[in-house]
């Protein structure tokens, strides 16, 4: 991120100085921040509205019930944890959270879920396969309800914020599987190696 | 399948949503309005803490464009990218969004404000910032968390799945209103 920002700034500024148009450089940053501060203020009204409907459908309990909807298609994804260990529970929960669209509230369990997996772990300090395909499914990120896009589409000035959900449920899905395969093409390659040696 | 379809069907999703949320709090005997005050606190912090991050980009983001040193790199890579139909903002955003959430938000804000929510590049970038999380950081810190060095192969898989959204973002954000 460093590196993206001095490149933005630097390459910005080297451009203005070889067309002569420094001027331009201050003029572009200070408007800039202004319109920065102006989107965070109402940045403020959509993200507080949508994180306290969240709250409230945290506290009712929703994510349990949408982590024991969705564990008959994730348990075959885990093969190597045993049944009925807490690891699976936590993985659920931060599935959950992420699929309703709670990122907050997601980190928690996903913490939880490693400190899970890492006591069946056993080299400590390498990653299990379980691990692995836990966190193919967590960045490839898996929305049902991208609740604080359509917030923020709502704050820019859209005509119709959620006609997006369409398309990101499109996206979503693909990269998700794209995620699982590539991460089960990986843990069978590795297997091979590994019997190889 | 055309937009305007997808688009008054999915627009009483968050609605129907969040009545449903009320009535299986109502039910669950959740002090629904304390609840609500107490996210929407930490809405507040939220926005707060994201402020500087809107304020770096936006200022290296208007730099950049600005100055005109965009024109010259959207030229470099116009041959790749007219491959794929993606404007050069997009695939910046991309590679911000696997490096930070705050940063990358910021940026399609910035979209927002230059190009309109509702114009293609607006649509491409929601849906991608939608279908993508922070690779890079989530990687860190939960194998961090554990104290795991050796992640394997946990970031090129992360990574072949953030180039699977672009594609797939394009294709659907071309497919649907284009």
């Amino acid at each position: 991120m460093n590196y993206i920002f001095s490149f933005l700034i630097l390459s910005g500024i080297t451009v203005a100085f070889l067309s002569g148009r420094m001027d331009v450089v201050v003029n572009a940053a200070v408007t800039s921040a202004e319109s920065a501060v102006e989107r965070a203020v109402s940045l403020i009204a959509v993200v507080s509205l949508w994180l306290g409907i969240a709250r409230v459908a945290e506290k009712a309990g929703l994510i349990d019930a949408m982590s024991r909807a969705i564990a008959p298609f994730f348990r075959w994804l885990f093969p190597s944890i045993p049944k009925g260990h807490p690891a699976l529970g936590c993985i659920l929960m931060n599935l959950s959270a992420n699929m309703l669209g709670f990122g907050s509230a997601a980190t928690p369990f996903g913490l939880k879920a490693m400190q899970e997996l890492q006591s069946l772990n056993k080299k400590p300090d390498t990653a299990t396969e379980a691990m692995c395909t836990f966190l193919a499914i967590n960045t490839s990120s898996v929305t049902l309800v991208p609740a604080t896009l359509v917030a923020l589409r709502t704050s820019a000035g859209s005509k119709n914020p959620s006609e997006i959900v369409g398309a990101v449920l499109f996206a979503t899905t693909c990269s998700t599987l794209a995620a699982i395969t590539a991460d089960y093409v990986m843990r069978i390659t590795n297997r091979w190696r590994s019997k190889g040696l | 399948m055309t937009a305007e379809m997808l688009g008054t069907n999915v627009s009483w999703v968050i609605p129907v949503l969040i009545f449903v949320v009320f009535i299986y709090a109502h039910a669950k005997k959740i002090r629904i309005f304390e609840t609500f005050v107490e996210g929407a606190r930490d809405g507040l912090f939220m926005a707060a803490r994201i402020v500087p991050y809107l304020i770096g980009i936006y200022v290296a983001v208007g730099v950049f464009r600005e100055s005109g040193a965009i024109d010259i790199l959207v030229n470099l890579l116009s041959p790749l990218l007219s491959l794929v139909g993606a404007p050069a903002e997009v695939l910046f955003l991309t590679i911000v969004r696997s490096l930070s959430g705050p940063a990358a938000l910021g940026m399609m804000l910035e979209i927002f404000d230059t190009h309109g929510p509702d114009s293609f590049i607006g649509r491409l970038a929601s849906t991608l910032i939608g279908s993508t999380d922070t690779t890079f950081y989530i990687i860190a810190v939960y194998f961090g968390s554990v104290g795991i060095r050796n992640t394997r192969y946990s970031i090129p898989v992360g990574l072949f799945a953030d180039f699977a959204s672009f594609l797939a973002s394009v294709f659907i954000v071309r497919k649907m209103y284009l």
